[in-house]
């Protein structure tokens, strides 16, 4: 029989966390800390709207594009949050996740040999994505001396004349890193002079703790070269709903509208009339949830403080990424020995790209009194590797 | 930073001072002066345990009376509502607005217990002009904890 499958789908490794997942979902006892969507319930009032639009007898196709009455709340969202405009009519796709916002415009974007910067440590499907869509991914290693931030030199080295698309992935995931204003700025010089895209990936950006999260489409001259991926999964806890949002110039939504059509049709019907409510009367559990996970990153980071973990401060998402260079051991090997000797699972930092050795990422997806008990063996462990290293 | 506070502790009062100092990213001392001048102003009333009865062996009734009263010249419903919370049994009363005047919840050691502090005690009052005892039969949700389920972490337990 004949090879039945693409060299290109094969040639793609699977996902590093695949194998931890595998090990924990097999220790009935382990506690995780390895979860990277929110631990809240989806809020009634939504949930009540998605059940209510089934009753009405909501259950069939939207537009291609999602629904009128959702891209108008989105584009308002937009501007209220982050003060940029979009015209709901040709600007705002509604899509399966975010995760299907960054296939198809990769897809939209790249030809054949286009090189797609990817700065790592980052969430695993960008890399996979680019080579599907024909790209080159090049990537940019963020160093923790710049607490995971991309920097405008790191940028500007990794720009040939084969650069098309950055992908911005910020707040960041798995390191909790953000870009301030004054970082977008000095890489922005950067994308406008060597005339590239960005595709920026904000799912985390309602959880900001330091100030605002400010989007780099809102500075001058970028809206025009920046689809700006967004979604309902971290911001609402929403993630099985399946809902995210692509924004951008009129001729690449365009373009994505037509792959997403072929390919999807339009993003579920239920979650649509359920992210408008969202959007509409969501705010204060958006800013309630992400106090509550203020308070958890403020108590892991000193937890770490005390069992002297060094970590640098993290201000986004719902990840810390301590630096565990000390002990002599991969990332890998850290996470597989706290796993077996204490039952509690973290990520390694390599699943999310080689520049991730030597950290772990730790979820705060869970209440207080679940991280106190899986730091508690956290900080034990990390006490009997000082003892070790003492003694030799 | 009062809020915040306010916000925590209504939720679990057995969070410390340091812990608090810690989650909300503010110095212990600061921390302790303003618990300290909450409870100085009975913004704090008090740090209690909420219990389901239903799940020990001590038996308890409780019940929400509805209480229509004639309110008295010069002292409208305070007097009252006085002679009516004095009672240790007496759990809440308010004031409200609606059908009838002043809701008291009860908490008793059976039915008898209770019907006998209606009839003896709040129906002989001068000022009453009726009242409606409702028992309550179950707690679905109280202080805003569900008593009824518990929910598990369905989550997958590593996800990228």
């Amino acid at each position: 029989m004949r090879n039945p499958l693409a060299d290109k789908v094969v040639e793609i490794k699977p996902s590093g966390i695949r194998k931890f997942f595998d090990i924990v979902s097999e220790m009935k006892d382990a506690i995780s800390l390895g979860v990277g969507e929110p631990d809240f319930d989806t809020p009634w009032h939504i949930r009540d709207e998605g059940i209510y639009s089934l009753e009405k007898g909501r259950t069939f196709y939207t537009s291609n594009a999602g629904l009128k009455e959702l891209k108008v709340e989105i584009s308002r969202y937009l501007h209220r949050r982050v003060q940029v405009d979009y015209d709901a009519d040709h600007e705002v796709l509604v899509t399966v996740g975010g995760s299907e916002a960054i296939d198809i415009g990769l897809r939209a974007m790249l030809n054949p040999g286009d090189e797609v910067l990817i700065p790592q440590p980052s969430y695993v499907s960008y890399e996979p994505c680019a080579v599907l869509a024909g790209g080159v991914p090049v990537i940019i290693d963020l160093k923790a001396e710049n607490e995971f931030r991309l920097t405008a030199k790191e940028l500007e080295e990794a720009i040939t004349d084969k650069t098309k698309v950055l992908i911005l992935p910020f707040p960041n995931n798995p390191t909790g890193a953000i870009m301030e204003r004054k970082d977008l700025e000095e890489i922005a010089k950067v994308i406008i002079e060597k005339d590239i895209f960005v595709m920026s990936d904000e799912i985390y950006s309602e959880l900001s703790y330091n100030g605002d999260h400010v989007s780099i489409a809102s500075l001058p001259g970028m809206k025009e070269r920046t689809i700006l991926i967004n979604g309902f999964s971290k911001a609402y806890a929403m993630t099985g709903w399946r809902l995210g949002y692509a924004c951008g110039p009129r001729e690449i939504i365009e373009q994505m509208v037509k792959i997403h059509q072929f390919a999807i049709m339009c993003a579920p019907t239920t979650s649509q009339y359920a992210a408008v409510e969202a959007l509409k009367n969501g705010d204060e559990d958006v800013a309630q949830m992400r106090e509550a996970y203020n308070q958890r990153r403020r108590y892991l980071l000193h937890a770490f403080q005390e069992m002297g973990l060094p970590c640098f401060e993290p201000y986004g998402a719902f990840y810390v990424f301590p630096c565990i260079k000390e002990f002599g051991m991969t990332s890998d090997e850290f996470a597989t020995r706290f796993l077996e000797e204490k039952k509690v699972a973290v990520v390694p930092g390599t699943a999310f790209g080689e520049s991730g050795e030597g950290f772990v990422r730790i979820s705060y997806a869970y209440s207080l009194e679940n991280l106190k008990i899986a730091i508690g063996r956290l900080a034990e462990f990390v006490q009997e590797l000082k003892d070790k290293k003492k003694e030799n | 930073m009062r809020e915040k506070i306010l916000g925590i502790i209504e939720k679990n009062s057995r969070v410390d001072v340091k812990e608090l100092a810690v989650i909300l990213g503010v110095e212990e001392i600061d921390v302790v002066n303003e618990m300290a001048a909450m409870e100085a102003e009975g913004v704090i009333c008090g740090y209690h345990t909420l219990i389901d009865w239903e799940k020990t062996s001590i038996e308890k009734v409780s019940a929400l009376i509805e209480v229509r009263v004639t309110p008295q010249r010069g002292q409208g419903f305070d007097s009252i509502a006085e002679r009516i919370y004095k009672y240790p049994e007496v759990n809440s009363v308010y004031l409200i607005s609606g059908g009838f005047d002043l809701l008291v919840t009860l908490e008793g050691k059976s039915l008898k217990e209770i019907s006998q502090f209606v009839s003896d005690k709040l129906s002989t009052q001068e000022s009453i002009l009726s009242t409606a005892t409702h028992f309550i039969l179950k707690k679905y949700k109280d202080h805003g904890t569900i008593l009824t389920k518990k929910y598990d972490d369905e989550r997958m337990k590593i996800t990228p």
